[in-house]
């Protein structure tokens, strides 16, 4: 049976995990490569890896550390950030990396997703999306893009489903309004989301305990999760272990990869 | 030395970081000549059993390939699409393929499921596996799944929206469908089990 994926993001700053907190007022964490690795060992079932300055700094991306956690992690690893061209796409591929995830930059250019699920593959190609609820649009939810701190005027659903049919395999949603507040995924999202493309999904923002997953788990199709904060972000009170989390969600018959199967 | 098929669009890196990781010689094939003092082969796939077919024919790569597989018997290693295109058929975008097997690639009920797959799934082996890997998660991204022609060939199956195919081995020809180089340790030892093979 196939089971829900955590996946671990990172936001990184010059080699280095940074948390954010509404997409501004960065803190440092810890070297990218230690924790990767960590959290590897600790059976997190996919990391993500955001090169978050890279747009805004209009940077290149950062191949050596790319190279350096998919040299010593054996999971899926998805990088983001930075993504201009093709030939981008193709160097963090070289690198070791499986997916590119692309957020402003296919919102300038939508036929970057056709071109590289053309040249890669749909499976390698996620679109991320920022947005915010909204009474403006149709379905409620606007996407942002640049950290979250340019509206865009599109409608949230309007552009996943644009995306689905340009290629994109998988698509990853980041409530603004719930990031980094600890009160639960935005499940309300999802929800339209699941009836507006049919490619894995994947929440994210606003998970602070084990409960905001299982609700995520249990009331929307979404089989993936982004959890940052409640690994490891020294400002909340209580850390959880990869192990605590699957650990809770299995006792809630919520089908996971469990931690230590065989060992 | 074990060579891994690179075609560009594949996923070639992440099985060479695995290779590398558990300290095997190991490089890229890019031509008939770079199989000659192959050991083992890899042919990892990520993209379609089309543009697959297509690289390997524009890199001149199959009459070598074949020799050493099919006459030679050296050990070989299909991943995910690597594996589809064993097959005779694929109905992704209606391609002929390898025909190493009997058997056909289908793709999953959209309708029924979420197209593609994509994550962890319990994978029961049915014959020679490490003990270590039995009833073991791995990690999975298709939207297509082979149909055996002969069940004898069938390795290994897991559940999405019924029982499929994920992974066949015949002789000297293990292939999965799950990326073994990215299913954590337990993919790892499946690598380490194939070096282990030899004809």
């Amino acid at each position: 049976m196939l089971t829900n994926r955590l996946i671990a993001c990172f936001d990184i700053m010059h080699g280095r995990v940074t948390k954010a907190v509404q997409f501004q007022d960065n803190i440092d964490v810890a070297p990218a490569e230690e924790l990767a690795k960590e959290l590897y060992e600790a059976h997190i079932d996919e990391l993500i890896f955001f090169d978050i300055t890279a747009s805004s700094e209009k940077r290149g991306i950062d191949i050596e550390s790319v190279k350096s956690v998919a040299g010593c992690v054996f999971i899926p690893f998805t990088v983001g950030g930075g993504i201009k061209s093709l030939q981008d796409m193709y160097e963090v591929l070289k690198a070791g990396a499986e997916k590119i995830s692309i957020d402003s930059m296919a919102v300038r250019n939508p036929q970057i997703i056709a071109e590289g699920a053309k040249a890669f593959g749909s499976q390698c190609i996620v679109l991320s999306t920022q947005v915010k609820r909204t009474a403006n649009m149709p379905s409620g939810y606007e996407v942002f893009i640049d950290g979250a701190r340019v509206a865009t005027g599109m409608d949230a659903m309007e552009w996943i489903k644009r995306g689905e049919q340009l290629g994109a395999g998988e698509i990853c949603l980041n409530s603004i309004d719930c990031d980094g507040t600890l009160a639960g995924y935005d499940l309300e999202l999802m929800k339209k989301a699941e009836t507006a493309v049919s490619v894995p999904l994947v929440a994210s923002g606003g998970a602070g305990a084990p409960k905001h997953l299982e609700d995520l788990f249990t009331h929307t199709e979404s089989q993936a999760a982004i959890i940052s904060s409640m690994l490891y972000s020294p400002r909340i009170s209580r850390n959880y272990s990869v192990s605590e989390l699957k650990t809770y969600l299995l006792e809630k018959g919520i089908p996971m990869r469990p931690v230590g199967i065989n060992q | 030395m074990i060579r891994i098929i690179d075609y560009s669009a594949g996923n070639a890196p992440s099985v060479l970081h695995a290779m590398n990781r558990l300290g095997f010689e190991t490089d890229f094939a890019r031509s008939s000549q770079d199989l000659s003092d192959a050991t083992h082969i890899v042919l990892p796939g990520v993209g379609s059993a089309k543009a697959t077919m297509k690289s390997l024919d524009e890199l001149g790569l199959l009459p070598a390939l074949e020799h050493a597989v099919l006459e030679k018997k050296t050990p070989f290693l299909g991943i995910c699409v690597g594996m589809q295109i064993l097959f005779e058929h694929s109905e992704e975008e209606d391609t002929l393929c390898l025909g190493w097997l009997k058997g056909r690639v289908r793709k999953f009920d959209s309708e029924k499921v979420r197209v593609p797959q994509m994550g962890w799934n319990q994978v029961h082996f049915v014959k020679q596996v490490p003990p270590q890997t039995q009833d073991e998660y791995f990690y999975f991204v298709n939207s297509y799944a082979a149909e055996v022609g002969d069940t004898h060939d069938l390795w290994g199956s897991a559940d999405y929206n019924g029982s499929f195919t994920a992974a066949v081995q015949r002789d000297n020809i293990y292939a999965t469908q799950f990326h073994a180089e990215k299913s954590g340790e337990a993919g790892l030892a499946l690598l380490r089990m194939f070096k282990e093979l030899s004809c």
